[in-house]
């Protein structure tokens, strides 16, 4: 995954980072599975890798980008993005190590032959969490979205 | 070594995946047999496809090359393999050669989770219907690469729209597949599955094929998924991205040789794990037609019933189970008779020879296929296969009968028809599961 995501950067070439990009969606989605989490490893190759890179591709590809291909591929303050870039990193270890206590709950441990049934009891089950309500307004949000961008693209309404 | 052979043999006892029991010599020998599998049903898919076409067109097909044309897959691997390989002069070379490669790996891929019966499966996980779906929207990336990567503008065009029309059948695969899902919950516990074995074990326990229960609403939905799956892997009626090779180029153009081939298996692949879906979801994947009838219970000594003290005994079990043997056997009878239908002629002794010398092992494996042990074993595996192949055949009926879409009409066959009637189908099926239990208590009463 980190080869990936350095390949995505380093790329002149914008398929070339695209296709890394992949890659990394893909590793990403291996993290999932080893963290017991084999339904959301399928979503993220579902929507990830096989629909927002496919439209990625589209992208890039329609775009003529031989104007892009000559520019410089880092920018000239480099060195204060490595510095930004390492305070970012030291910042999320002291979190990390020395923080437990903001994250109480720890990790759920569903059976994994029973990941799905898990996932969906979290969901709908009055007792075990009920997240239906933050579900439909993420899926809100989403279509908030969607019509935002049907109005920009639209010549005519 | 003495552990090795225990750890080999301690697999048989179980009755899980090899996968589910994390036996990793089994695992291996289930890939090679898919991989396998998978390539020779490529090749007689390739023979069949133009055989078939041709008898539909009322022409003979390929007869020359070996008898009755049985060897030309095998010259046309040969060709391909041989075939000088050509790379755009402007061509990105790296994803050039990645494109086919990744349409391969998806093709292949969703074999994993393919039942071939209760424990014949490379493995069986939980998100097994998921992971299919997944995977073979992957082959999108792959040819939109592959369109790119040509660097000339027939290619990208043929593979923007083949991609355009691929995601688009798979928002209507997607909908049918779910109000399946839904069936499987209609169980004692109210939870279903999406595990491609535990489908079709829900199938079994609720004692009917999915294409019939609630009827019509499980037809339309097989209907809805048969229509999408053929739209999904560029196939006749579908079939204007390939088929632009006649009238201007698809997105393989700039591929010749190995590379063209590999999408050629790939296309052959996806056709296969597709109808595979289709089978396991709707029709029941390894079970016999008729699962739960059973008939009165009889003995022949030595033959039947079954070592497996909980398989059932049945007269109609016996007959279903002799449906494999009989079907080699039938295949090798037509191998004769085809052979003394043969004109005699000097030059084609060898090949009369070879085609009686065919019939002959395809009548020894129907004879195999008569002894307990192997029958047993390989029944679920011979009915999904049968399942599958009818599929095969009506991808090459469509192919010999349906006139192309054109685009426009093909992306509003998919957005305006199949995606408001997957919906429709997926609120009456949630519906209709809903009802059941009360509709079977008021019939009760009723009657």
């Amino acid at each position: 995954m980190i080869i990936g995501g350095i390949l995505v950067i380093t790329r002149k070439n914008a398929v070339h980072s695209a296709m890394a990009l992949i890659t990394t969606l893909l590793a990403q989605a291996g993290i999932y599975l080893m963290l017991y989490a084999p339904f959301v490893a399928g979503v993220q190759i579902i929507l990830y890798a096989g629909g927002i890179m496919v439209l990625f591709l589209f992208v890039i590809m329609l775009i003529s980008i031989e104007r892009n291909m000559k520019e410089r591929q880092f920018n000239k303050q480099w060195l204060v993005g490595i510095a930004a870039a390492a305070a970012l990193g030291g910042l999320f270890i002291a979190v990390y190590t020395k923080g437990k206590s903001l994250f109480p709950e720890g990790r759920l441990n569903f059976d994994e032959a029973q990941n799905t049934q898990g996932v969906a009891a979290l969901l709908y089950d009055q007792h075990q969490g009920m997240y239906m309500f933050s579900f439909e307004i993420a899926s809100l949000l989403l279509l908030v979205a969607i019509i935002g961008a049907v109005v920009m693209a639209k010549k005519r309404i | 070594m003495r552990w090795l052979i225990d750890y080999i043999l301690e697999y048989l006892k179980s009755d899980l995946t090899p996968g589910g029991a994390g036996n990793l010599f089994w695992i291996t020998v289930y890939i090679l047999l898919v991989f396998v599998g998978l390539s020779v049903a490529v090749i007689c898919m390739n023979w069949l496809e133009r055989k078939i076409l041709a008898h539909m067109q009322v022409r003979l097909g390929p007869m020359r090359v070996g008898p009755h044309g049985l060897l030309q897959p095998i010259a046309d691997a040969l060709k391909l393999l041989l075939k000088e390989d050509i790379m755009p002069a402007e061509a990105d070379a790296v994803v050039f050669w990645v494109a086919p490669f990744i349409v391969v790996l998806a093709a292949f891929t969703v074999f994993v989770v393919v039942p071939f019966g209760p424990t014949h499966a490379i493995t069986d996980m939980n998100i097994g219907i998921l992971f299919m779906l997944g995977v073979s929207s992957l082959s999108v990336l792959g040819i939109v690469t592959a369109g790119w990567a040509s660097n000339s503008h027939y290619p990208l065009i043929g593979a923007l729209r083949s991609s355009a029309q691929m995601v688009s059948y798979e928002v209507a695969m997607g909908l049918a597949v779910i109000s399946v899902i839904l069936m499987t919950s209609l169980n004692a516990e109210g939870t279903g599955t999406l595990s491609m074995i535990g489908i079709v074990q829900a199938q079994q326990a609720q004692h009917t094929w999915f294409v019939f229960k609630f009827f019509p609403l499980g037809l339309i939905g097989f209907f809805i998924f048969a229509v999408a799956m053929v739209a999904e892997t560029n196939r006749a009626p579908f079939d204007l991205p390939e088929a632009e090779s006649e009238l201007t180029a698809g997105f393989h153009t700039e591929y010749s040789g190995f590379r063209w081939s590999l999408f050629f298996l790939a296309e052959y692949s996806a056709m296969i794990a597709v109808s595979s879906i289709a089978v396991t979801l709707w029709l029941g994947g390894w079970l016999r037609p008729f699962p739960s009838f059973h008939g009165p219970e009889v003995a022949i000594p030595y033959f039947w019933p079954p070592a497996d003290p909980s398989a059932p005994k049945g007269v109609l079990d016996l007959v279903f189970a002799l449906f494999p043997g009989i079907t080699f056997l039938f295949l090798g009878a037509m191998c004769f008779y085809n052979t003394a239908r043969m004109p005699k002629h000097p030059l084609l002794k060898i090949q009369t020879i070879g085609l009686a010398g065919f019939g002959a092992v395809l009548a020894l494996i129907g004879l195999i296929l008569f002894v307990p042990p192997v029958r047993d074993r390989v029944g679920d595996i011979f009915w999904f296969a049968a399942k599958v192949a009818a599929f095969m055949y009506l991808y090459i009926w469509y192919r010999g009968t349906f006139p192309r879409y054109r685009f426009d009409q093909l992306m509003k066959v998919g957005w305006k028809i199949l995606l408001p009637t997957g919906l429709v189908l997926l609120i009456l099926t949630a519906g209709a599961g809903f009802l059941e239990d009360p509709v079977k208590e008021w019939l009760k009463h009723v009657l």
